[in-house]
This record gives structure tokens, sequence and C-alpha cells, in this order.
């Protein structure tokens, strides 16, 4: 019997297992998921929670009922890799061998990474969205907030889906309009990045939203700690920010096994093949979703393309042969826009977001970094797509590698 | 971006305003960079973040990040800001002739 090692059972590990389940015969290969936690969250819908449009038990279900009947589902949490052993030791020091290991621990927030972020104060006049516990305390701040100035500070990149901050800001500006006290609430945001986002047409077209909903920006601004007497925040170089509510997007890092295991760099991030999607100099060891050091973005729609690609090069890696698919470094994100409406963005390591039309057959065509209805349709339907589709392996009208097909070059 | 003439010679820069030829680079090249960046005088410290980067590039074919820099090249991050203000590894990048760090997606 040889050994098929999941570590991670998030949106990455469960496809790659429901894939591999069904591909992988039953007398030779166990396929073993570990993971820490109970319960898999739809981790799109924590940007809902704060404003009341999810509730928490809309987005989490038991992981369990998401990887079929033979997967060895192993509740633990893990200490440390061996890649010259070929094992694994649990959080209890008990030892799992591996033939093929995949690493999809993904990537999880560090607001201690901060000085004076995570001390005094979180979770009553500073909050995350990126946890469940995060994201149901500041629903409750906000229901009872009057206004005042909300920042939301990006620490350091890279984060978690780079669009979800600005997101939070259009469903901010909808949700204190709809409440009648917009003209009472100051929304900012500041950002190490010189702009809205990291590529320049789609800053441009995401800056102009900013600016038309009345959402003030600071760029460069690379925070150092928070004054949390004075209620700022306050850079390297000492220039400042006041909030009355901080909407923070803490220092995001790899799951700390990846540390104590000397896989890492350092934010524990796994220097990854871009390509095969190996980790670097281990054939034995596959790497996907956030647990990469990949220049790509850490999002559900990249951990989906990558598996298809992940899929074909494991097959051919246990059959003796060299990784031979190629990951392009394809995304594909919705953004919500507020009011009803959304934007989609489709990309890859070399071709930055452009405008158009993405071709989707018998649902599509969406619009293109272009603000449109049936673009926040397609995020909203996402969720049951997600549930029922992706996480199960099944084949997607999309191809993991990004097309031309819609898109309008810029001049 | 339009090329730059340096000695009497033309040099490319790539969409960021960065060296599009690593070959290119030089010790006196350095310091014209830091000046049209605003950094008059390149000293030891500047030096030693600029041979660090340049380093890790030539194994790792990235710049590293501030976090990296502040944890090996024995320059901490409030210094790294005094040296090169407002972005040190983006800015410490361009002088020490490298493209824009690929970290932040």
């Amino acid at each position: 019997m040889r050994d098929m090692l999941i570590l991670g059972g998030g949106t990455a590990g469960t496809i790659m297992a429901n894939k591999l389940a069904s591909a992988l015969d039953e007398h030779e290969w166990r396929v073993t998921v570990v993971d820490g936690t109970e319960g898999h969250y739809y981790q799109p819908g924590f940007l809902f929670v704060p404003f009341g449009i999810y509730r928490m038990r809309d987005i989490v279900k038991p992981r369990r009922q998401y990887l079929p009947g033979r997967i060895n589902f192993i509740l633990s949490g893990i200490d440390r890799i061996d890649v010259e052993k070929k094992t694994v030791q649990l959080a209890n020091g008990e030892p799992l061998r591996y033939d093929c290991l995949i690493i999809a621990t993904g990537t999880d927030i560090h607001p201690e990474q901060i000085e004076g972020l995570a001390d005094e104060e979180w979770g009553q006049s500073k909050f995350d969205f990126y946890t469940p516990t995060g994201a149901e305390k500041l629903g409750q701040f906000l229901k009872g907030w009057q206004g005042g100035k909300l920042v939301v500070s990006i620490a350091e990149m890279p984060i978690k889906c780079p669009v979800a901050p600005l997101e939070f800001l259009f469903l901010a500006d909808e949700y204190f309009t709809r409440r009648g006290i917009r003209d009472k609430v100051d929304l900012h945001l500041v950002t190490p990045l010189s702009g809205a986002f990291t590529k320049p047409t789609c800053n441009r077209v995401l800056g102009d939203f900013l600016v038309r909903k009345g959402i003030t920006v600071t760029p460069d601004f690379d925070i150092a700690r928070v004054d949390n007497q004075e209620k700022k925040i306050v850079a390297w170089d000492e220039t400042e920010v006041s909030y009355d509510l901080l909407v923070s997007v803490p220092t995001n890092m790899g799951d700390p096994c990846i540390g104590r295991s000397g896989l890492g760099n350092e934010l524990n991030f796994v220097p990854t093949n871009k390509q095969t999607l190996q980790a670097d100099g281990l054939e034995d060891v596959f790497v996907l979703g956030d647990a990469t050091n990949l220049p790509t973005s850490k999002a559900g729609s990249v951990a989906h393309f990558q598996s298809e690609i992940l899929f074909e090069n494991i097959m051919e890696h246990i059959e003796g042969r060299p990784a031979t698919a190629h990951f392009d470094g394809h995304a594909n994100c919705f953004i919500e826009s507020g009011f009803g409406k959304g934007l989609l963005i489709d990309f890859n390591y070399e071709t930055e977001p452009l405008p158009g039309e993405f071709p989707l057959p018998g649902i599509g065509p969406f619009k293109l970094l272009g603000e449109s209805r049936i673009n926040h349709y397609g995020k909203m339907m996402f969720r049951w797509v997600y549930w029922n589709l992706l996480l199960r392996g099944v084949k997607m009208p999309m191809k993991a590698e990004m097309s031309m097909a819609g898109k309008r070059m810029q001049a | 971006m339009a090329p730059m003439s340096f000695a009497g010679k033309t040099i490319e820069l790539d969409a960021d305003g960065n060296l599009a030829n690593r070959g290119d680079w030089s010790d006196d090249l350095a310091r014209e960079l830091a000046a049209q960046d605003g950094i008059a005088e390149l000293t030891p410290q500047h030096w030693a973040v600029i041979n660090f980067m340049r380093t890790v590039f030539e194994k790792d074919g990235d710049a590293p990040s501030i976090r990296r820099l502040t944890k090996e090249s024995g320059v901490d991050t409030k210094m790294l800001y005094a040296l090169f203000p407002k972005g040190p590894a983006k800015r410490a990048a361009k002088i020490a002739g490298l493209p824009k760090p690929k970290g932040c997606i």
C-alpha cells in the first residue's frame, strides 16, 4: 500500500482529495487528509458577514461531508514535515509516512506581527474580517455604530484575496447609505501598494470606483505600529492616519508547521516551482493554494485551476515520469462593487486583468473589469457552485489555462 | 519606460522604471539611480543593503521583501526606512539594478 498524504482540508486539499479518490486504485493507494479543525468555511463568504448579508452558519459545513468515503481523515494539528524520512509528525507526536505529499495548509492572519495591533482593543475598536470570530464581532459592532472614521488598513503583501479590502469598502459604502448615515462615515483605505491594486489597468479602474464612492486612499503606507491611546496607525516613516474604527488586514503567513519544518520563506510560504507546483528541490512534495510563494493571487479560483495541473503532474509522477503540466498563474475573481453590482477580473502570471467579456457557455458572458448585475449574481451563485461542484472536483466549463478570448488589449 | 542615458550609453528601462538589463548595472550607475531618486550619497550601510539584495536575486531570482531584508541583512526595519525612505524594498531594488520585487500580487 502506498500513501498519498494531503495536509490541509480547505479548498485546495478537498478538491485534490476528491480528484485523487476517484483516480487512484483503492488497493494500491491510501489517501489521507489531515486538518486541525472540523469546520470547512466558504471563505469568500466572510466578507458578507459584517454587513449581515450572510450569517456564519450559511458558510460553514463539516469537512468530512466534502471528502469521499474512502478518504482517511485525521483530525489533528501538524507538528512538522520531515522530507528526508518522508514522514509527517502530527501534533501528538505520531508519525505518518508518505510516498507522495501534498501541502495545502493555507494562510492565516497574524495581527501579533504589528506592534500594538493584537493586544489592547482588538475586537473592540480594531477588527479583522478574515476569521469567523473577527467577521462576526465586526458585524455586531457595525450594527450599533453611529459613524466616524473607518480605516481599512492592509499591513503587508501578500494577502489572501487582494481585492477583498476594496470589496469591504464598497459594501460598507452601500451598508451605511442604506442605514441613512453615509454622510457621518468617513471611509479610508490605507495600503502599502502604490494604488488600489497591483496591476496598472485594474488599479486605474478600481481607483476610479473608490473616488466615485467617496473613499479616500492613502497609498505607500507601510504600517509599523498602532497607537491605541491616540487611535492612530503609524508608518515606519512616522506618517500617521487616525481612526475611530480600524478594520485591519493583518500580515498573512503560512502555517507555523511549515516554519518548524524549515520548508518556508520568511512568511512560512513554501518556495514552489511556479509551473509544476513541486516544492523547490523536492520531486515528491507538491504545494497548492495559499500555502505557496507563487506570484499570483491567494484565492480559491487559483487553487481550483492549480488542482487541474497538479492532478496531471501527480499522475505522471506516480507512474515514474517527470511532471510536465504547467500552471500559468491563472486567477479569476468576482469583485463586489456594492448596490447589487460586481466586476470580474481574469488574469495570469503574464497578463494583467483586462477589460472585455468573459465567455462562459450557458451562463455568460460576464463583463470583464466593468460593473454589471450579472457579475454580482455570478458572485452570489458561486457559493452553491463551491459546495456542489468545485469542492467535489467536478469538471467545470472553465479551463485551467487563461484564455485571451473576449479580452481587449490596452493601447 | 523611456530609456535613460548614462556615461554615453543608452540604458533600457522596464515598465516600472527599473533596469531592463541587469548587465548595465555598475557602482557608478547605482549612485546615479540613487541621486535621481533623491538619495544624495550611498553610505556603507546603503551598500550593505544593495549588495545583499543582489546576492539574494542571484540565488532566488527575486529581490527580497522588507521582512526578509530585516531578518537576514543585519539592518533593522527602522534603519531600512531611514536609508531608503518610502518603501525600502522597491527603492533598493531599483538602485541595485533589479526588477521590482514580485512579492505583492
